[in-house]
């Protein structure tokens, strides 16, 4: 076991340089796809193989390394900077999306209702803004020229609970693993990823229902337009904790992760909580009020 | 306890190919700096060729604000940042004690996306016409932005990919001064470039993803059919201005605090005195990072913000000014009664503090928010950050690599040719910019290829200066390449006056540079 203030920096590594490849072909493919270039979009499914390969063999470096007792406190703290930083990033992106709904809600919308440019136009939310198709109650069948917003008190109500649940859990397992009761961390990581799961699979039924049943797309003025991309946002955050959460449950059932050396976990307990608070607010602001 | 470190690594290209120490990392970075700084500066050249004389001569007024774009984009992100960055992974473990950055291999990734997210900003050249690089500028304003081609997508991808490299490099420069510093040095102790990256790191992480997420809505805007920037759906224009200067406006601070951190540690060294005031410097640093974060609508006085709005950014962009002072007072208070030697790091460093005074006053004058009505969109505004950037953050650099050179290379560059290079580089930058503020003020718009006869003198001036201060640059590069291939010895400690740990190591310094923390006397 290395001392505490220890740090031995890494050898070379090949998967920076190959992790920033896959991302450019990933762009690249991307941006010719959406201007109609054909094969652009197996390039970019090809640059994201090379990146999801990459990272997947990066981790495993580093997993391996952690586990062979590698890393003192000093690499742990550094790690754990690390992760708040990138947590921290992630909120800042989220909150900056919010603050688009925000401004668009209450500073954009009176004054497109109140002028002479869109005459007869009423600024009320939902909108779809002066030319686009008007709001009907919420989760009613639209008719035409109309669209839906989603209702809080269905779906996403049952999903605030099945996150808040999922939260608790995903503690109860740390704790599991401070205790050192190993069934503990793994049941509770278990129960984590199968409510996640469920949540997930929820949000997807809810899409589909907004595109056959509500005519609610992402093309849907604002409304539309702030809804997919604030929970598709926190649908890409929450795919990424249960991934994590996934990886982290074979790992302990293979014996990884002590009570004093957990980075690991750790890391993926703090992004689920994040995906429960954000949630917490895209319910309150997106769905409800 | 001292644990034997492989110094062991492969030669060749394989070498920096796979390399993750700070030292080679930090190479990369600033040789990729240097390498667009040729193409920004070539973009910059042909820029004022065209604006030597009235009328258009060999552009085509769209290629010319392509052109522009594509200038202003690679300056900013291809050369500045990441220069800031290589001389953080160069100098910080350097100087605080510690043998590596904290997260190595993410420095790596965060310096490989960079020449990727270039090649995909350029590749826009090589589409025709109106598909080629975005035409609006820097600040890709909708709707325009909304109307270009394949190129817009390309450089707002590029945005994309510079975004995560930026948000890589600040949290391993904020994990690298938080949690590595030798034992005993107290965050207020640790040298002012490390302070100074540290709040420029944090300020990295609260806007970089600000913009990474509006170019996602503008990629939405163009691609998914959403309308967020489009009044007819119930979006408006002015969220991407708020989203971006919410992003750009600590991006400018952003560009200039690592810069003070490089100047205050030259001008001690070449003064013989520690820092004047080092700890209200420290304290300096945050006020301006916060008033920073919330001034963003100081860009936005025409843009139709209610009055209360304009007052508040106004009063904010303005109050910046406080801090700043005491920076610059300090530096001065510095150089007061020093036992002063002129070095070329000095004399950049000395001309740093000179045309960043100049800067900011012109600074003040585009916050208040009357004045800005008339310099609004004027070569004043041109003037202003070219002298803050085109003078200010690269006098930094230039000085700074000057300063540790000898100290990476183990060789002393050629006094001679830096004094050149110095003093055509001043010259370059004041008959360059200088008349550009008179340009401005006498109402020529800027991002225009053609202009009124009143304006032809003060262009010529311009555009002579700019080819001065272009052409100097080779004996820069000259300078480098010859103090790398031979030179006299640099000592360890390579200025009398130098303080701190990254003189206690060899020159050129170990490989894995603290194998075992420092003590601190």
């Amino acid at each position: 076991m290395a001392s505490a203030d220890h740090y031995s920096p890494p050898d070379t590594s090949p998967w920076p340089l190959g992790a920033a490849a896959g991302l450019f072909v990933l762009a690249l493919g991307a941006g010719l796809a959406v201007n109609g270039v054909g094969p652009g979009k197996w390039l970019a499914l090809a640059g994201a193989a090379v990146t999801a390969f990459t990272v997947a063999r990066w981790f495993g470096r580093v997993i391996a390394e952690g586990e062979r007792g590698g890393y003192s406190q000093v690499v742990d703290r550094s790690f754990r900077w690390g992760m708040a930083g990138l947590l921290f990033a992630e909120a800042v992106l989220f909150t900056a999306l919010l603050g688009a709904l925000f401004y668009l809600r209450q500073l954009v919308l009176p004054v497109l209702g109140g002028g002479d440019l869109w005459s007869g136009f009423s600024a009320d939310w939902p909108t779809a803004g002066p030319r686009g198709p008007e709001a009907a109650a919420p989760d009613s069948i639209p008719g035409p020229g109309q669209f839906s917003p989603i209702g809080a008190w269905g779906i996403p109500a049952i999903n605030t609970l099945i996150l808040f649940i999922s939260a608790g859990a995903v503690v109860w397992a740390y704790w599991g693993l401070i205790r050192d009761n190993r069934a503990q961390l793994i049941t509770g990581l278990f129960l984590t990823i199968a409510l996640g799961a469920v949540f997930l699979a929820l949000q997807v039924y809810d899409y589909a229902r907004a595109y056959a049943e509500l005519n609610l797309r992402p093309a849907t003025g604002v409304y539309g337009a702030t809804f997919f991309v604030l929970t598709g946002l926190h649908a890409v955050y929450a795919l990424a904790g249960v991934g994590a959460l996934i990886v982290l449950l074979g790992r302990a059932l293979k014996g990884h992760f002590l009570p004093d050396r957990h980075f690991g976990l750790e890391a993926g307990v703090w992004q689920w909580l994040f995906v429960s608070a954000a949630w917490a607010l895209l319910f309150v602001f997106v769905y409800w009020l | 306890m001292a644990t034997k470190h492989s110094s062991a690594h492969p030669g060749g290209v394989g070498r920096w190919l796979s390399t993750v120490n700070h030292k080679d990392v930090g190479s990369l970075h600033l040789w990729f700096a240097g390498a667009m700084f040729f193409v920004g500066g070539a973009l910059a050249l042909v820029i004022r060729a065209e604006l030597f004389q009235p009328g258009t001569q060999w552009l085509d007024p769209l290629f010319f604000n392509q052109l522009a774009s594509l200038h202003a984009l690679i300056m900013i992100f291809g050369v500045v940042v990441p220069a800031y960055l290589g001389l953080a992974s160069w100098q910080i473990p350097l100087m605080i004690g510690a043998p590596d950055m904290a997260l190595p291999r993410l420095n790596a990734w965060g310096f490989w996306l960079l020449p990727f997210a270039f090649v995909l900003l350029l590749a826009g050249l090589l589409l025709p016409g109106p598909n080629g690089p975005p035409a609006t500028g820097w600040t890709l304003y909708p709707p325009l932005v909304l109307q270009g081609g394949a190129g817009t997508d390309f450089a707002v991808l590029a945005l994309e990919l510079v975004s995560i490299s930026a948000v890589i490099g600040a949290m391993n420069v904020a994990a690298t001064v938080l949690n590595l510093r030798a034992p005993g040095m107290a965050l207020t102790r640790a040298p002012f470039f490390a302070w100074a990256w540290l709040v420029t790191a944090l300020m990295l992480l609260a806007v970089t993803p600000v913009l990474a997420g509006a170019g996602a809505l503008l990629l939405a805007d163009r691609h998914l059919g959403t309308q967020f920037f489009d009044a007819a759906g119930g979006g408006d224009p002015r969220l991407w201005q708020h989203l971006f200067w919410f992003f750009g406006h600590p991006a400018t601070y952003i560009l200039i605090l690592p810069a003070f951190g490089i100047a205050s540690q030259i001008i001690p060294t070449f003064a013989r005195k520690p820092l004047f005031g080092r700890v209200s410097m420290m304290y300096a640093t945050v006020a301006i990072a916060l008033l920073a974060l919330i001034s963003w609508g100081s860009h936005m006085y025409v843009a139709g913000l209610p009055l209360a709005g304009r007052l508040f950014f106004m009063f904010t962009a303005m109050l910046i000014a406080v801090p700043m002072g005491v920076v610059v007072f300090n530096w001065v208070a510095t150089i007061w009664r020093g036992s002063l030697s002129f070095e070329t790091p000095m004399l950049f460093a000395l001309a740093f503090v000179l045309v960043f005074t100049l800067g900011g006053m012109s600074g003040l004058m585009l916050a208040l928010a009357p004045l800005n009505i008339q310099y609004h969109d004027s070569y004043f505004v041109v003037a202003h950050f070219h002298t803050m950037l085109a003078a200010g953050a690269l006098f930094a650099v230039l000085g700074g690599v000057y300063y540790w050179l000898p100290k990476w290379t183990g060789r002393m560059y050629d006094e001679r040719l830096g004094r050149w290079h110095f003093w055509l580089s001043l010259l370059g930058f004041g008959l360059a910019f200088l008349p550009q503020h008179f340009l401005g003020l006498a109402g020529m718009p800027r991002r225009i290829p053609d202009y009124a006869l009143a304006f032809a003198e003060f262009n010529m001036l311009s555009t002579v200066g700019a080819f001065i201060l272009g052409l100097a640059q080779i004996l820069f590069l000259v300078m480098v390449a010859r103090t790398i291939r031979g030179g006299r010895r640099a000592e360890d400690r390579v200025w009398e006056g130098a303080e701190g740990l990254e003189w206690t190591l060899s020159s050129p310094p170990p490989y894995h540079s603290f194998t075992s923390p420092p003590k601190l006397r």
